[in-house]
């Protein structure tokens, strides 16, 4: 008997082949689904509520996040790469070029680069998929002006441009609209580590700064750039 | 009984049993004063911020019961739901091995490291793999291993065991990691300070070049979802995302119990997980794929489906909910008895209160008989579970098995046992109970009290009063019994 | 209301100052209270131990026993916690379904000291007089097996002249366990050690609780360490009056 044979075959027997065995799929879900959370808390007309808890939760993981407007991304970036001493970065195809506008960054196009080409480049942007407020994660799914898993992983410096129309309440909305079929990274906070003592200390394997751009309407207040940084990540 | 017969996990390969006792391990572990003030240190830490983050979330109790019975309904058809699985990840270009135990799981992967010609591979931190011992079976085929989970290379450069599910070196604290660092690390600089922040920058160094150049990577799995073929890992450092995406060949060893059954399912799993584990509100990075993505990530995919016991576990319908363990540890960081022995003394990867109730089901609880009776019946581990297994029941109910298999094993009754049916039979006699009571009290009692009131009488005790007596004194037995008193007044 | 004590075996043998505690408090706020002779133990230990066979002529015991009572009150949140939650699953495992609805039956109508007090019959201010400095252990199962929540510290915050502290780490196990300070005595030691040093910590006179044997742990503890506190059960505390004081 094969190996799949054989454990199936045990399966059955732990369970026994009975009236008692409940159909699949049977479970009766009683938590905020999606749009519930978004209904309850953040009624219709409040996205900048949204925005304002997604912003507060990436600082809170100390990430840094720029608001501006859909005119104002190409000088934030550039301020930004500057101030991190940016000299060459990695752009996706489809991430929008005018962003770049007043960047002075080397940049580099990913032809399929080996690990080692890519971990000789200093920084990486890209765009992405959507956002979580309640818990101040980003989904990449290596769609348009994302590429592939390996390049938003292996330099030092991650920059994510997010629209203020990508940003979900919670995991079930995130759930609901993801297509399992893409490879899907959720980043919550630059790479860290909870091993020593269960204190997290930011930045082990991947990269160590997250920036990121959040885009807002020009009609909103929020319009003009305003800058949230975790305390320590400005000392 | 069904579990009867039903193959466990075989004794001689992995790490599922301890070589000694739980209370005889525990004694060693809690002479250790610098283990318990590390463990005492690390545990209120995280109790701490998990009840943070649990109480944001308004529905954790509807989420918690929910999780349960998606856990419940993938255990009642696993047969199906694995066979789903199967289809899934084959259709998307992976390939799925099935393991009936740790030695087949081992061989298996030992074969496929073999094939790509590869001496190297580096791991993501997988409790399956510990469990079944995978890094000693690739070595002695010649293949090295390279844990990149910070607590899992402190546990391997240490020649340590885990002591802790989420983080195996929980009992070493920050200057123990340095000198293991200086004394194990290859190159490591050797001015390095019990910084964590360096010894993090450290752990990046040395793994760099690993990451960078290794061709195959073997990990285990959080999740896989059963109607999509998708598998996930989540984690912190960035290590598991280097692993899943770098290598040309990736390999996963997952236990056949961790499926979910639609991709939805993680609406649940991906809240209740991060924040029970590291009392995240979301763990740094969470990876998913579903088979091969073309151009994207490793061109090779095997799964490794692992039973090695699971299928024992399930077939007690009183103990197969240990099989809806989503390996959080939040019971180990809130259970008093780990807090003040560690992991170690389990003797199992499983340590903790889920250990207590897994282990044994796993190996059959004639090989980790001291494990169910490792706990106080506090039910905090219960309290904090988010897929609500009913730790405490299920300890109670293997404490049957325990005892019903020493029985089966003895022509004679166990003391324990007789002890026990002898109270029983003066317990349910009304005059036997009443004269019992009050011999006690008269007798015997009082000369037991004052014995263990003096340091040097106290020490010709015999057991188990003597377990007693080594920290307590017995308390004064009364004038008369209540029963007595009662009787008098009317 | 007619009330029958369950006094519990090991109050009944060792602690009957609890018991009597318990009936004079009950009889002051007007109640009936009745002791039936043929009560032993709700085979709590042997339930626990992995003893359910030995468990289940206990169990009947208990169940017939109390058949026919209102009211059945017990100053001990582990053996409540035992009857309610363990006696109709245990006769179901051997197949004992009549046992089991019985056993529901009674459980339903079975109470520890601060659930029947606060919940059946709605006093939280009982008349008690207590002038000492008190630190109050909640007992794992009156906390998570039967979730009695503050009934006690509201039953003892009522109380004349007495100065509630709280325990810190109060939530966390006392280390007795039952069979377990016995099998695993080392670790019971160094979880006792932590409550007793907490205790201390309070310059309390008195530690309180709801259960007699956790109480036997903790003061087998106080008097080995020689620390300057003594247990009392709450049954004691809140019997106590200016009439009546309990001696501390």
């Amino acid at each position: 008997m094969t190996a799949r044979d054989e454990v199936l075959g045990r399966i059955r027997s732990a369970l026994g082949d009975g009236p008692s065995r409940p159909a699949a799929g049977a479970v009766v879900r009683q938590y905020r689904r999606a749009g519930a959370a978004a209904a309850e808390e953040f009624p219709a007309g409040s996205r900048s509520d949204l925005v304002e808890l997604l912003v507060d939760r990436l600082v809170d993981y100390r990430a840094s996040v720029s608001r501006t407007s859909p005119d104002g991304v190409a000088g934030v970036l550039g301020r930004r790469l500057a101030e991190h001493g940016i000299g060459s970065a990695l752009v996706p195809d489809g991430f929008p070029q005018q962003w770049l506008a007043d960047s002075a960054v080397e940049r580099h196009s990913d032809e399929a680069l080996t690990p080692a080409q890519l971990d000789r480049i200093d920084g990486v942007l890209c765009t992405c998929r959507l956002a979580i407020a309640e818990t101040g994660t980003i989904v990449l799914d290596s769609g348009p002006g994302q590429g592939r898993r390996a390049v938003s992983l292996v330099p030092d410096y991650l920059l994510i441009v997010l629209e203020a129309g990508q940003v979900v309440a919670g995991v079930p909305e995130a759930v609901a609209q993801l297509d399992p079929t893409r490879p899907l990274t959720w980043i919550s906070g630059p790479s860290a580590t909870s091993d020593i003592e269960l204190n997290r200390v930011e930045g082990v394997h991947g990269p160590r700064t997250l920036d990121v751009i959040l885009i807002e309407d020009a009609e909103t207040p929020a319009a003009e750039v305003r800058d949230a940084q975790a305390p320590e990540a400005i000392a | 009984m069904t579990y009867l017969g039903m193959p466990t996990a075989p004794a001689g390969v992995g790490q599922l049993r301890g070589t000694e006792s739980f209370p005889a391990a525990a004694e060693t572990a809690l002479a250790n004063g610098q283990l318990r003030r590390n463990l005492a240190n690390a545990t209120s830490t995280i109790r701490a911020k998990r009840a943070a983050v649990v109480s944001e979330v308004p529905d954790w109790q509807q989420l918690r019961a929910a999780a349960a019975a998606i856990k419940d309904d993938v255990l009642a058809n696993l047969d199906s739901y694995l066979v789903q699985l199967e289809a899934r990840v084959t259709e998307q270009g992976g390939v799925v091995h099935w393991a009936r135990d740790a030695t087949e799981a081992n061989r298996i992967v030992t074969e496929l490291v073999a094939a790509t010609g590869a001496r190297e591979v580096v791991k993501v931190k997988s409790m399956a793999t510990q469990e079944i011992g995978l890094n000693q079976a690739l070595e002695e085929a010649g293949i090295l291993a390279y844990e990149t989970d910070l607590a899992e290379l402190i546990v391997q450069l240490g020649d340590d065991r885990p002591s802790h599910i989420l983080v195996p070196a929980i009992h070493r604290n920050r200057t123990e990691i340095r000198d293991i660092f200086l004394a194990e690390m290859a190159g490591v600089h050797p001015g390095l300070t019990d910084d964590p922040p360096a010894l993090a920058e450290a752990a990046r160094t040395y793994l760099r070049q690993k990451f960078l150049t290794a061709k195959v990577a073997i990990s285990g799995a959080n999740f896989a979802i059963a109607d999509t073929g998708t598998l996930m890992v989540v984690e912190s450092e960035g290590n598991g995302r280097m692993c899943l995406t770098l290598p040309r060949t990736l390999i996963t060893v997952m236990g056949i119990e961790k499926l979910l059954p639609t991709f939805s399912d993680l609406e649940v799993f991906l809240q209740l997980l991060p924040r029970s584990s590291t009392g995240e509100r979301m763990n740094p990075y969470t990876s998913m794929w579903t088979g091969v993505h073309p151009g994207d990530g490793p061109q090779e995919f095997h799964l490794v489906l692992l039973d090695n016991g699971r299928t024992a576990t399930l077939a007690d319908d009183r103990g197969r909910a240990a099989l809806r363990c989503i390996r959080c540890s939040a019971c180990l960081n809130v259970c008093p008895v780990y807090e003040r022995t560690g992991g170690h003394a389990y003797g199992s990867v499983y340590p903790g209160p889920i250990g207590a109730v897994l282990s044994p089901q796993l190996t059959g609880v004639a090989d980790n008989p001291s494990l169910p009776f490792a706990s106080t019946l506090c039910g905090a581990c219960y309290d904090v579970c988010p897929v609500a297994i009913d730790i405490p029941s299920m300890l109670v109910h293997l404490r049957g098995r325990v005892n019903a298999d020493k029985a089966a094993g003895h022509r004679l009754p166990v003391p324990e046992a007789a002890g026990m049916a002898a109270a029983s039979w003066a317990m349910r006699g009304r005059r036997r109970w009443a004269w019992l009571l009050r011999a006690a009290r008269l007798g015997r009692w009082a000369r037991l009290a004052r014995l263990s009131r003096s340091r040097t009488a106290r020490r010709l005790l015999p057991p188990p009063l003597s377990s007693w007596t080594r920290s307590r004194d017995l308390p004064e037995p009364p004038a008369q019994t209540f029963r007595d008193w009662w009787a008098e007044q009317r | 209301m007619r009330v029958a004590l369950f006094a519990t075996c090991l109050v009944d043998g060792l602690f009957p100052d609890v018991a009597r505690a318990t009936v004079r408090l009950l009889r002051r706020l007007g109640h009936q209270v009745e002791f039936r002779q043929e009560q032993s133990c709700c085979g709590q230990m042997h339930l626990n131990t992995g003893y359910p066979a030995e468990a289940l002529p206990l169990i009947r015991r208990q169940v017939e026993v109390f058949a026919d009572c209102e009211a059945i009150v017990a100053p001990s949140g582990s053996c409540t916690g035992a009857i309610r939650h363990q006696y109709a699953d245990t006769a179901r495992r051997f197949g004992d379904e009549r046992l089991a609805v019985a056993a529901e039956a009674v459980a339903a109508r079975t109470y520890e000291l601060s659930e029947f007090l606060v919940d059946v019959t709605g006093v939280t201010d009982v008349g008690g007089y207590f002038p000492h400095r008190v630190t109050y252990h909640p007992t794992c199962h009156s906390l998570r097996l039967l979730r009695v929540g503050d009934k006690p510290l509201a039953l003892l915050r009522a109380v004349e002249g007495i100065d509630l502290v709280e325990l810190p780490g109060a939530e966390s196990c006392c280390g007795f366990g039952g069979t377990f300070a016995l099998k695993n005595s080392a670790v019971s030691a160094a979880m006792l050690a932590d409550k007793v040093a907490a205790v201390a910590a309070t310059a309390a006179s008195v530690c309180s609780a709801g259960d007699s044997s956790c109480l036997m742990h903790i003061g087998g503890g106080l008097s080995r360490l020689r620390v300057g506190a003594r247990t009392m059960h709450l049954a004691e505390i809140l019997a106590s009056t200016r009439t009546e004081p309990a001696l501390v």
